[in-house]
This record gives C-alpha cells, sequence and structure tokens, in this order.
C-alpha cells in the first residue's frame, strides 16, 4: 500500500461516519404510503436524515425488512400483528401490552394508535345494496349469486375471506381474486358486486358505496401504529421521539381526506403529507417545501437502478450458466440434470421468487439481482448446450484429430461456433430480465416497476406509462445492442442467416 | 530391422450390433495402403483405430512398436488426419485452420508463415484464398486445406477419409494426381480409406478389401485383380470395375 493510500484510508476510517438516514418502508396502497411519508418527514423535520422504500409488496415483505434492518420503521396494523405477523406467538385478541411485549422480543418497538382504525369492511354500491336490503355482513348469506371478487391478500389472510365465510356461512363460491385497486374499479363499473374495503378508502364516499355492519364481529381491530425498530434511538436519536409525535393525531376523517387527495386526485403524497404536518404542527424550521424530482430526474434515476438490475443480474447469470451450459454439454448424465434443475427454476412464478430471496438477502437491489439472475439461466444453459451438442460430427472430430487439449478444443473451436446460439441465449435472457425486473420494485429494488406501482395503485396511465414505456425501449435498446455485440463477438464465418453453425 | 509404422494385430471393435474385426495389418514405412470396400465394411472405424478417436475391444494398434493410446496427444500430433469434405472450422480463415495448432504450440509469426508458403506449393492452393472463409472456397480447394491442416506438424502417418469423395470428376482428376504426388515428394505412411477401387489402384501400394466389418484380402492391387481370394472379392472387384473412375458417388 502506498504512503498516500494508507494515510487517505485512516482519514475515511477516522472521520465520524455520515449517518445512514432512517430508512421508512410502506406497503403498496395509498394509505400505508401516506404514513409512511408522514412518517419520513417528521423524522427529517427532527434534522436527521430519511430515507423511503416505498410500495414493497405485502405485509410478510416489510415485517422481515423490518426484522433485518433493511428498514427502520413503518406503518402497520395492530390486527395484521396479531393475526399474521405474530400468530401463534400472541392471541387474536391480545391486549396491546402483550403485543408490545412480544414485539419487543424481536427488537421492534410499537408506537401509540395514530387515531384511526382501518379495519376490513365488505363493500357494495349503494344502490345494490338497497335494491338487496343489504345493510349487515349477516345478509350476504341471502344473495348465493353475488359476484365477489377480493384482494389476494384478504383472500389469503385467516382474518379475511376465510374467516368471514366462517363466522357468516356464506354460499358464495367462485370468489375470485384481484388486485385492491383493481377491485374497487370492477365495482363502481358493477363487474362486481361486492369487494373487500378498507375503512378508510377515499373510494367509499366517491364511488358512492356502503361497508356492511359486521354484525358478528368476524374482523379484528385494526389499528394503525408505527413500528420501529428498538436499536433505532441508539443509532438515530430523536428519531424515535420525532416518529411518536404522530401518535394519536391522525383521526379516520383526516385519513380518508388524505388517501382522496393521495389516491383520487393524485397530489403527491409527499405534498399531502407535508400539508397535513403544516397543519398539525406548523411549517418546518427551514420553510422549504418538500421538492418533486421533475420527470427527466426520475427517468434517469429510474433507468439507473433498471439498468445496474439487469446489467449485474445479466453478468452473474453467464458466469454461472457458460460453465454449467458447457458441463452439461460434455457430460450427457449430468446434462440431463442441470436443463432440468434449471428448467424447474424457471416455472417458479417470478413474483415467489423475488419473495423467496427475501429471507436470504432482504429486500432491495441485492434479492432482486439474485432472482433476475437464476430467472435468466434457462436460457442462456439451454443454449450453450445445444449450441455445443449441435457442431457437426466432422468437425468435432477433425479438432480431435487435430490433438488439442480438451479446454483449447473447448476455447479454440467449440465455443467460437456454438457462439451464436450462446448469443442468442444470452439476448433472449437479457429482454426477460428487463422485463422482470419492472417486478423488482415490489421488494424495494426500484426501476421502472416503481412508476408501474403507484400508476396502478392510483389508477394514473402516464405513471403506469412512466415506467412501461421506458422498459420496452429498453428491450427494444437490448435487442439492438445484441446485433451490435453480435456482428463483434460472432465470427464472419458464422454469421448470417444463410450459414448456421457448422456448414 | 524397424518395426513397420502402422500394426493392427488381431484387433476387435464393437459398434452396437455390428463388429469390426479381428484385423490384422501392417503398412510399413513410407508405404501407401488403400483400404477399400463398400459403405459400412468397418473402413472409417479402423482409420479411427489409428487415430485413436476410438480404442480397440481387444486386440492392439500400433505406430512405430508402440501402442496407440487416446490420451496421447504427443503421438497423435505425429499422425494426420484429413475428413471427408475437408472438416474445416467455418469460424476461421483458410491459414487460421492450418495454422491452429501451430499456432496453441506457441510457433512464431514467421516459422508459421514459412510453413504455410511451404504447404501451399505442396498442396497446389493459390495462397491469396489462404485469407478465405471455408464458406467462400470450392470443394476441391477446401479439401486442398484440409490436407495441408494435417500436415502442418510434419506427421509421420497421413490418413485421408474420402478424400476425393463428393468432388466434380474435373476437379477429382486434378486434385488426384496433386495428392499423389504430394505422397510421392513426403515419403509418408499413408492410409487412404475410398470406395472407389481405380482409386485405391491409383494411389495405393497396397490395397486392403473390407466388407461387413471383416478384411477379406491384402495385397497389391494387381495380386488382388489377378487372383482374388474368394468368389465375394471377385464379386466385390467386378461390381466396383464397372462404374467409370470418378462417377461413383460417395458412400
Amino acid at each position: 500500500m502506498t504512503p498516500a493510500l494508507a494515510a487517505a484510508l485512516c482519514l475515511a476510517l477516522a472521520a465520524p461516519p455520515a449517518p445512514a438516514p432512517v430508512m421508512v418502508g410502506s406497503k403498496k396502497f395509498t394509505e400505508s404510503v401516506v404514513l409512511a411519508e408522514l412518517a419520513a418527514q417528521l423524522v427529517e423535520r427532527a434534522g436527521l436524515a430519511a430515507g423511503r422504500r416505498a410500495e414493497l409488496g405485502g405485509s410478510r415483505v416489510l415485517w422481515e425488512a423490518l426484522l433485518r434492518g433493511d428498514v427502520d420503521a413503518y406503518p402497520e396494523y395492530t390486527g395484521t400483528l396479531t393475526r399474521e405477523l405474530l400468530a401463534g406467538e400472541v392471541a387474536a385478541d391480545a391486549d396491546p401490552e402483550a403485543l408490545r411485549a412480544a414485539l419487543a422480543a424481536r427488537g421492534v418497538v410499537m408506537g401509540a394508535p395514530l387515531g384511526f382504525q382501518d379495519a376490513y369492511a365488505v363493500g357494495l354500491r349503494r344502490e345494490v345494496a338497497a335494491r338487496l336490503g343489504l345493510d349487515s355482513l349477516s345478509g350476504l348469506a341471502n344473495h348465493p349469486g353475488l359476484r365477489l371478487a377480493f384482494s389476494h391478500e384478504f383472500l389469503d389472510r385467516a382474518d379475511g375471506w376465510p374467516r368471514l365465510r366462517d363466522r357468516y356461512r356464506l354460499p358464495q363460491r367462485g370468489v375470485r381474486g384481484l388486485d385492491h385497486d383493481l377491485a374497487l374499479r370492477a365495482l363502481a363499473a358493477g363487474e362486481i358486486d361486492a369487494t373487500d374495503l378498507y375503512t378508510t378508502d377515499a373510494e367509499i364516499e366517491r364511488d358512492g358505496l356502503v361497508a356492511l355492519r359486521d354484525d358478528r364481529g368476524a374482523f379484528p381491530e385494526y389499528q394503525a401504529v408505527l413500528l420501529w425498530r428498538a436499536d433505532l434511538e441508539r443509532r438515530a436519536p430523536g428519531a424515535a421521539a420525532a416518529l411518536r409525535r404522530l401518535e394519536g393525531r391522525i383521526d379516520e376523517r383526516a385519513m380518508i381526506a388524505m388517501n382522496a387527495r393521495a389516491g383520487l386526485d393524485r397530489v403527491p403524497a409527499s405534498r399531502v403529507a407535508a400539508g397535513f404536518l403544516d397543519r398539525a404542527f406548523g411549517p418546518p424550521p427551514d420553510g422549504a417545501p418538500p421538492q418533486e424530482a421533475g420527470l427527466a430526474a426520475r427517468l434517469l434515476a429510474r433507468t439507473a437502478e433498471h439498468l445496474l438490475l439487469v446489467g449485474v443480474a445479466l453478468a452473474l447469470a453467464i458466469a454461472l450458466a457458460l460453465p454449467l451450459g458447457v458441463w452439461a454439454a460434455l457430460r450427457p448424465a449430468a446434462g440431463r440434470l442441470i436443463l432440468g434443475a434449471v428448467g424447474l427454476v424457471q416455472t417458479i412464478p417470478s413474483l415467489a421468487l423475488l419473495v423467496l430471496m427475501i429471507p436470504l438477502l432482504g429486500i432491495g437491489a441485492r434479492p432482486a439481482v439474485a432472482a433476475l439472475a437464476v430467472y435468466g439461466l434457462l436460457p442462456i444453459v439451454r443454449n450453450v448446450h445445444s449450441g455445443l451438442r449441435g457442431i457437426p460430427p466432422e468437425l468435432r472430430e477433425s479438432a480431435e484429430a487435430l490433438a488439442l487439449t480438451r479446454l483449447a478444443r473447448l476455447r479454440l473451436v467449440e465455443l467460437p461456433l456454438a457462439s451464436p446460439s450462446i448469443l442468442a441465449g444470452v439476448r433472449t435472457s437479457a429482454v426477460i430480465a428487463v422485463g422482470t425486473a419492472t417486478l423488482g420494485a415490489l421488494i424495494g429494488a426500484g426501476g421502472y416497476g416503481q412508476p408501474i406501482l403507484a400508476g396502478i395503485r392510483l389508477a394514473s396511465v402516464p405513471l403506469l406509462l412512466e415506467g412501461a414505456v421506458p422498459a420496452a425501449l429498453l428491450a427494444l435498446a437490448v435487442e439492438g445492442l445484441f446485433s451490435l455485440v453480435e456482428r463483434w463477438l460472432v465470427p464472419r464465418g458464422l454469421r448470417g442467416p444463410s450459414r448456421p453453425a457448422g456448414r | 530391422m524397424d518395426p513397420p509404422a502402422i500394426e493392427l494385430r488381431e484387433v476387435v471393435k464393437r459398434l452396437g450390433a455390428a463388429t469390426i474385426g479381428p484385423v490384422s495389418l501392417t503398412v510399413a514405412a513410407g508405404q501407401t495402403l488403400a483400404l477399400v470396400g463398400p459403405s459400412g465394411a468397418g473402413k472409417s472405424t479402423l482409420l479411427r483405430l489409428l487415430m485413436g478417436l476410438v480404442e480397440p475391444d481387444a486386440g492392439e494398434v500400433l505406430l512405430h512398436g508402440e501402442p496407440v493410446r487416446p490420451g496421447d496427444l504427443a503421438r497423435r500430433r505425429r499422425v494426420g488426419w484429413v475428413v471427408q469434405g475437408g472438416g474445416l472450422f467455418p469460424h476461421l480463415t483458410a491459414a487460421g485452420n492450418v495454422a491452429l495448432v501451430a499456432r496453441h504450440l506457441g510457433w512464431p509469426a514467421a516459422r508459421r508463415a514459412a510453413r504455410l508458403a511451404e504447404l501451399a506449393a505442396l498442396a497446389r492452393l493459390p495462397p491469396p484464398l489462404l485469407d478465405r472463409l471455408p464458406g467462400e472456397l470450392s470443394g476441391g480447394q477446401a479439401q486442398r486445406v484440409g490436407l495441408m491442416r494435417a500436415l502442418m506438424l510434419d506427421p509421420a502417418v497421413l490418413l485421408l477419409d474420402e478424400p476425393l469423395g463428393a468432388l466434380d470428376p474435373e476437379t477429382r482428376a486434378a486434385l488426384q494426381a496433386d495428392l499423389r504426388a504430394a505422397f510421392e515428394v513426403l515419403g509418408k505412411t499413408v492410409v487412404l480409406v475410398t470406395h472407389d477401387l481405380d482409386e485405391a489402384a491409383f494411389f495405393a501400394h497396397r490395397m486392403a478389401l473390407l466388407a461387413g466389418g471383416r478384411l477379406l484380402q491384402e495385397g497389391t492391387p494387381e495380386a488382388l485383380r489377378r487372383a482374388p481370394a474368394s468368389p465375394e472379392v471377385a464379386r466385390f472387384l467386378g461390381a466396383a470395375r464397372r462404374p467409370s473412375p470418378g462417377s461413383g458417388s460417395p458412400a
């Protein structure tokens, strides 16, 4: 090591490290995004740095992220804690103290309730409810023909549809699963008759819906709370106090109003949150309103994130798939095993694969890259294998007769002959990765999936296009890039459709 | 006395249901032997046994008195092999094909170039063609390049599998004459596979007639014609005689 370098290193070590920002997470529905924004801005108003991991794909993803420390705080609901995340550890109707104790054992602090409940409800259009004379959930049992569609989470959760169905002995069958926001739109359009709502959904007012009375107490309490890691206070003194300022400050009407502003009027969540904080606590000391990034800056940031995901994943996939494909081609028995295993991985739905990575790698870019790399294996392995196996026997024998070592034969003859096929596999893998990477936003990896998620959440076509159009363009650009790479990598004698490998 | 350049001792090779051998044969240094017979006779398999590309199930294959082992690359480099059609690698130029192994072995560029020029003259290949890709060469030119590639490291033994197969009659006649001239100049031990009796007689000091995996008779072309050892040999010699030289279709 040179002295200068050593000195620089010492300086870097001696300087106090910049404190890591307090990472606030949110689920992919508007209320969660707004609450996280409120929390993050309160942290910032306390003079600390805050970061956002917005629109992650579900309670379980956030919970794991909080336990692993990928996220420092996020808004949650007591019912979700007792019935899903800590189910089996605490009673379904555990009192707040029991819940706090269970959370403390995991290194998690739960603040006092924020002041409103966001419980499950089942909603119908007002005129349908009136026509059928429905005002409570027990009435649903008399109308087996009603078309029900629920959000996927509601369908799966023990305290959701299964509990509702059992408690009220509901006869409806063929219940469909839909994204929550899509279900609300289908309800408004009359394509379905009823769906699950949250009691603070802004759409209840806008779409003229009624929430049926839970007359047998099927749904648990869903008090909104903030969760944060117990070690947060040590790492960012003042952060917990800042988060506690929100306790008891948001009633149901205030939350519905904010949901309407952010979800229906499509005011950015950061501005909705700032407006609420200004009214509740007065303007921030420095008085500067939060800045929205412009379209160009957003696109640039998303593109950088997306390219990083795809690029690193593709590099990993190539590094892994090339030797696997060669091995598969040289050893037929191992080859069947390798191709089978890689093919099996491909059958895992991409979203499931992403979520499977969380316990191993947390949230963010790393698990997304790992999932994308695993996903990209098959096209490359298969094409390396078929490219090598497809070499005409007289060429393979010629190479063998030339008394080259096995490695030299591979490097000088067989891999070049297989290169058109190999490159085609890499190209397929790259295009798949560009598309699949949009799902990475669900686990906090950013990229073009972020505006797509926001677009789905807000039913905003411009936002959807802000993610979908660049993703499509990037896929085209990747195709174009590979045409150039092909000209550069594939030997002239193997190029062009008129002369495939070998002849 | 020196051992023969090539010796097969009671060699047996099973390929699925078919069995080749037992075959015993010797080729003296500097001699040319033609393996003749209908397709499926086992000619190409004998060539692969000599090359060490396949191992015999029984018996021994000896080159200059030493057994051929498949993994012995140094020994394999002393045997040149020309596959049917040249077997050129389409991603390399003619020169790249010929010099591939020399380059891998670290020959300096000047030595490679000198050897290329020497071989081009021997194989009567116009030097500008050396920069072409195999796809841009005619069948006869590709075969000449294949011969050059086999000769690059100056092997003691040269094996050719149907060197004139799939060529038009005119190209065939020209290449045939050039090949024999090259064999004579080089004085190498040559084994070539053909199904054409005239071709065998043109090139070879001796010929070995194979059918159904068995060696029917071995001797000079003259001796076989004059005194066929069996009716089977006589029938093959008669049947193979009929098509005029060069018009026979490859196996």
